[in-house]
């Protein structure tokens, strides 16, 4: 066999068992770090011998015991303490087990409850995820969280110690922590999406480089829990969104806001992936944020190609959210439709209602800027428009976007 | 904490501030200084002249080398500095993304140091 054969035998074994042998090494010696560096000499064990010995029968097994041998001579190296010790002995015999029987439990859900613990600092929580549950590499994280890469080592590293050394529990939390718990996994994986409130004309898209990851973390959380409704919201929210990605650029990559694009360039997959998840959320009768947020997607989406939504049912979706979740991002939003029902000088006065009550923030909120500037050029306000889109710009760190709220502020009448 | 935000621009950024390109580009920069001192967050900050203007100068034993240029000949430059007060390098870093130079040079964060303790 090719050494690239085997390497790619490692690649899809690692891709798709990375996150399942985490969790499992470490729901036993609740040492994510020491699960992580096992499983990477794991990983490059198999590199060496695969490409001679042929791919194993079962390689996440093989995987598993390996990487099981090199935490116990790490431990041994260390000579931990006894109760560790006992514990080691108990992950031994299971292991083996586990080894020769056939696929390794599931226990990543655990992994997802332990990576959005409150304990753990909440910026942290999504990179975190990221890379216990599908091995993402710290670089590349970096990057899209817009952290330096060291920074963002020794924030993970400071993680797992903490989860190590207080004693964060490998276990699912009881029913009565379920809901907020769960809301703190969706909104770290949430986070690794970035926002898509893209119904506000110009705004900043964020931070958009793991939206696949993020859709993949998604999925993972549905399979796991089949029978709560928000992770399904929360897949189908990401779903409507990645579903525009082709159609918010041109050939020449300009930026082109949602009531510009072509419907045709959206991915119907996605978007009937997006209402399949959204139905079934609904049949479980459990409302929530993200099942509202998929729904105004939904409602968005249906509008541009010609069903009839009306603006108040767009609206009455916001009010929903905003009284679950008054997040600045939704408040905008809703400033927008309160805009497209009652006119521009109504949706102004919506957005002075959110500057009364947090001016520091949204000093430095750049779709809170764009949508300004699009409702005062609709009320005919042009100068007020032309400083709104001044404020918008230089708050703006997307490049085309930039130049689409440039051409804006230039196509104001003088 | 106190960052100082140095925006490091290509040849042809600079370019742009005389040729036709100039009003686009001084836009870029006053909308990016405006929201900044909308923010409240600026210390103090320039703008540089270009790098073609640079004299470097070097003390080596007792003899004085004067250069013409800049102090190191890379493919970006200094083009100005802000030196702001944000809560963490995150803010700083956030700041640092929205530079019309981020897309095309870069800006380096640093923070400042701060006065040292007295005895």
């Amino acid at each position: 066999m090719s050494s690239s054969h085997a390497a790619i035998q490692a690649e899809r074994a690692a891709r798709e068992s990375y996150g399942r042998l985490v969790a499992y090494l470490s729901a036993r010696s609740h040492d994510i770090a020491a699960a992580e560096d096992a499983l990477a000499d794991a990983f490059a064990t198999a590199l060496e011998k695969w490409p001679e010995s042929g791919v194993p029968d079962n390689p996440e097994a093989w995987l598993l015991t390996v990487a099981r041998r090199r935490m116990l001579d790490e431990w041994r190296h260390q000579s931990v303490a006894a109760a560790a010790g006992e514990e080691l002995l108990l992950l031994t015999d299971e292991l083996i087990e586990q080894a020769e029987a056939s696929a390794v439990p599931d226990e990543r859900l655990n992994l997802l409850f332990i990576c959005a613990h409150p304990a753990i600092d909440a910026a942290v929580r999504t990179p975190l995820m990221l890379q216990t549950v599908l091995g993402l590499d710290v670089a590349r994280m970096a990057n899209a969280f817009l952290v330096a890469p060291a920074t963002l080592s020794q924030r993970l590293v400071r993680a797992k110690t903490r989860i190590r050394d207080a004693g964060v529990g490998f276990h699912a939390p009881r029913a009565d922590d379920l809901p907020e718990r769960l809301q703190d996994v969706m909104d770290a994986i949430y986070a690794a999406y970035g926002t898509g409130w893209d119904d506000v004309e110009g705004a900043d898209e964020g931070r958009k480089g793991l939206t696949r990851e993020a859709i993949d973390l998604g999925r993972t959380l549905v399979a796991l829990l089949p029978n709560e409704a928000e992770p399904k919201g929360l897949l189908a929210l990401m779903l409507f969104c990645e579903a525009r990605t082709d159609a918010r650029r041109d050939a020449t990559g300009r930026y082109i806001a949602f009531e510009d694009q072509d419907p045709a360039r959206w991915s119907l997959d996605m978007l009937a992936e997006a209402e399949s998840h959204l139905l079934q959320a609904a049949r479980l009768a459990a409302m929530g944020p993200y099942q509202l947020e998929a729904a105004l997607q939904s409602a968005h989406t249906q509008q541009r190609c010609g069903a009839p939504v009306r603006p108040a049912h767009i609206l009455a979706l916001y009010d929903g959210l905003v009284h679950l979740r008054p997040r600045v991002g939704a408040l905008v939003s809703r400033a927008c439709a309160v805009a497209a029902l009652h006119g521009p000088e109504q949706g102004l006065a919506a957005l002075a209602e959110l500057k009364a009550d947090d001016a520091a923030r949204l000093e430095s909120y750049q779709p809170y800027w764009a949508a300004a500037a699009h409702l005062e050029a609709k009320a005919g306000n042009i100068a007020a428009a032309r400083n709104a889109y001044q404020r918008a710009i230089g708050l703006c760190s997307v490049p085309a976007i930039k130049d689409y709220l440039t051409a804006r502020m230039l196509a104001l009448p003088q | 904490m106190e960052y100082m935000l140095m925006y490091y621009e290509t040849a042809d950024d600079v370019a742009c501030r005389a040729d036709q390109r100039a009003p686009a580009y001084w836009a870029g920069w006053n909308a990016y200084i405006g929201a900044l001192a909308q923010a409240g967050i600026i210390v103090k900050g320039d703008g540089l002249m270009p790098p073609a203007t640079a004299t470097t100068l070097r003390v080596r034993g007792d003899k004085r080398q004067v250069q013409d240029g800049p102090f190191t000949d890379t493919k970006e430059q200094l083009g100005g500095y802000f030196v702001i007060k944000v809560a963490d390098l995150d803010a700083a870093l956030d700041w640092a993304s929205r530079a019309p130079c981020a897309s095309t040079g870069g800006v380096e964060v640093r923070p400042i140091l701060p006065p040292p303790a007295q005895a």
